[in-house]
């Protein structure tokens, strides 16, 4: 178990020395790539963790999704214009109110933990035969279904927010109506010609 | 405590040759897949294809190599030069390491972790960021142009990728791909499901931007799309990345679909693993024959297909597979 | 003893992915030192027939391409939830299925929105 705690002391600093980057990098680009190798390394607690589930939907929707997002509008950003100095200033007390909170929030979770009387063992993410993705499988959907019907919802404010933000119809562009055109009556017809003799 | 220790390095030295035999074999597959491009595009325009170096052209993939490794690297003056060649390694990288997952044969697999699928999905989620990065880091507007264009067809295949997935999970009952394989031995899920596997090859074909969606690179508009800027070896992981995703995709497709390993009406004569190789030669057949004979899309057909046909298609089926799964009480036990 | 197994699986992952990215490392150092590099400035300047840059590539893009990518996270979610459901749907039986049918539903009157909205339309 040496190797374990050893890639569990790489993981959490990289994790943490990523995230400080985040922060302090100049260019927004590499602020979005040292988050993107942030959250490599929480996969990789996740796995050391016994949590799988959970480290592969991490990559998948925080780096294959959420990330490309931060990248595309990172990217077509004016990278020169940004001070990030005066912007770091202004809000370094806001900054410093969410961080205390989200330190709070630990402490109590954490305390919680240890107060429930909570072992490494009981909160081992594999409970016996069956694997993590089923033991998760077996409780969200029907045990936690308001959580969960409740982030459908939320999905489909996200979905509809995002449209009335963001789409605006341009009239000078030409579309093309697949449907009227295929139902436009035939204009050609099709000829069979005999190998050699032309039309 | 020294007998522990030679017994871990044991245990690593076997795993290390074993992973270095499986990249030796995918890097020979991935040149001769040239190769066997070539010489199909060849065939469908009643041409010879390289046939001058070695004996029927069979060095041509080494002859390319050698020539590509011995170019100028070039990265040019406005462009951001750790990324730049970052984006090649990345690309090639994750290409490879798609392959720890895959099943060989029975047991033939370098690690068999209970979520193979969800890693796969993963990896495969992964693909844009060469791509992306590429563009943005040559600072050239060619580059930058294909980098936005594939960026946004790759995640838009990707949906109807994750719904096809989850239809195969249903009649697996596994996330773990050497399941999914043993649960098609009574049958091959590309019967019941065969316009999913069409699904699947399709958007493969988007997500690996290969004709009939190669847009992206779009000779005659974008002059190469992202890898514009790109010579000698950065430009060839490129290029074998392509080839590398063309090799996981048709793997995948093998997998999920045409039974792996297994051997078709119990010819078992020929082991586990030359099925599979067999299999996935076919696969890639259709990936070149597609080349051969599509001609290109138009973006906004491409975007179309994707939102407004195979997404809801793949979610109504998945939604009847799982209603008739259900209905009829065929669910697998799942292990 | 079943958590050392599990971690002894992903090790050569990790393993593997070192490898695949020191043999892209070994391949552009190599060719780098094995070629001789000759740059001067018109090499090395962006591709752009034959003129000089105007100014810099990288510049505002149609607002599309990022509710694609939106739209993207949120399908890319409601897949998320189905992979689980997918592989217990056995265990949590008839009242499990008609959750996720409900959520389903629920999320097909967003996409009928956007297909309505034109959102799902390239110009």
């Amino acid at each position: 178990m040496i190797i374990a705690s050893l890639l569990f002391y790489l993981f959490a600093a990289v994790c943490i020395g990523s995230a400080v980057v985040v922060v302090t990098a100049r260019n927004p680009i590499h602020s979005v790539l040292f988050l993107i190798l942030a959250f490599f390394n929480a996969a990789g607690l996740f796995v050391l963790l016994g949590a799988e589930f959970l480290a592969m939907i991490l990559v998948i929707v925080y780096v294959g999704a959420v990330a490309v997002l931060f990248l595309f509008v990172v990217m077509m950003l004016d990278v020169e214009a940004l001070a990030i100095p005066d912007t770091l200033k202004r809000n370094a007390a806001v900054g410093a109110g969410i961080g205390f909170v989200l330190v709070a929030e630990l402490v109590l979770v954490a305390s919680g933990w240890v107060s429930g009387g909570g072992t490494g063992a009981s909160v081992l993410a594999i409970p016996g035969d069956v694997t993590n993705t089923q033991a998760l499988g077996a409780l969200i959907y029907t045990h936690y279904i308001y959580p969960f019907q409740g982030c459908g919802l939320v999905l489909l404010v996200a979905m509809i927010g995002a449209i009335v933000l963001t789409l605006r119809r341009r009239p000078d562009t030409k579309r093309q109506d697949v449907s009227t055109q295929v139902a436009k009556p035939r204009g050609v017809r099709l000829v069979k010609v005999p190998t050699g003799s032309g039309v | 405590m020294a007998d522990l220790l030679a017994t871990y390095i044991g245990h690593f030295g076997v795993m290390f040759v074993g992973i270095l035999c499986v990249v030796v074999v995918l890097l020979l597959s991935m040149a001769y897949l040239t190769y066997y491009e070539r010489k199909v595009l060849a065939a469908a325009m009643l041409r010879k294809g390289p046939n001058v170096t070695g004996p029927f052209g069979l060095l041509q993939p080494m002859a390319d190599g050698l020539k590509l490794f011995l170019k100028e690297t070039i990265v040019p003056t406005g462009s951001n030069p750790v990324l730049f060649l970052l984006a090649p390694v990345l690309t090639f990288g994750l290409a490879l390491v798609g392959w720890s997952v895959i099943p060989f044969g029975p047991g033939l697999v370098i690690s068999n972790i209970n979520v193979g699928v969800l890693y796969l999905f993963a990896i495969s989620s992964l693909g844009v960021y060469g791509i992306i990065i590429a563009g943005w880091a040559s600072n050239s507007r060619y580059a930058f142009l294909g980098a936005m264009r594939s960026a946004a067809q790759m995640v838009s295949y990707e949906v109807s990728i994750g719904f096809v997935i989850v239809t195969v999970l249903l009649c697996a009952g596994s996330l773990n791909l050497s399941k999914v394989v043993e649960a098609q031995s009574h049958l091959w899920f590309c019967i019941p499901l065969f316009p999913m596997m069409i699904v699947f090859f399709v958007s493969g074909l988007a997500e690996t931007n290969r004709a009939p969606f190669d847009l992206v690179e779009s000779e005659s508009e974008l002059v190469a799309g992202y890898f514009v800027e790109y010579s000698a070896m950065a430009f060839a992981l490129f290029y074998l990345g392509e080839y590398m995703n063309m090799i996981l995709v048709s793997g995948m497709t093998t997998v999920l679909f045409l039974g792996g390993w297994l051997a078709p009406f119990g010819l078992t004569f020929l082991p586990a693993p030359i099925w599979f190789g067999l299999k996935i030669f076919v696969v890639l057949f259709g990936f070149l024959w597609a080349r051969a004979t599509l001609p290109r899309f138009r973006y906004d057909q491409l975007m179309r297909l994707g939102w407004k046909i195979f997404l809801p298609f793949s979610i109504v089926y998945m939604v009847a597979v799982a209603g008739f799964l259900v209905a009829t009480g065929n669910l697998p036990n799942g292990g | 003893m079943s958590s050392l197994n599990y971690l002894g699986e992903y090790l050569p992952i990790f393993v593997f992915l070192v490898i695949a990215l020191a043999f892209g490392v070994v391949a552009i150092a190599g060719s780098w030192l094995a070629a001789k590099q000759k740059p001067d400035a018109v090499k090395l300047a962006a591709y752009e027939c034959g003129f000089e840059a105007f100014d810099d590539a990288r510049r505002k893009f149609d607002v599309r391409f990022y509710l694609v990518s939106i739209l993207f996270i949120i399908f890319d979610l409601e897949v998320a939830f189905l992979f689980p459901w997918a592989i217990s749907l056995s265990k949590i039986g008839l009242y499990g299925f008609w959750s996720m049918m409900l959520f389903l539903a629920v999320l097909t009157v967003g996409f009928i929105y956007e297909w309505k909205k034109g959102a799902l339309e390239w110009e």
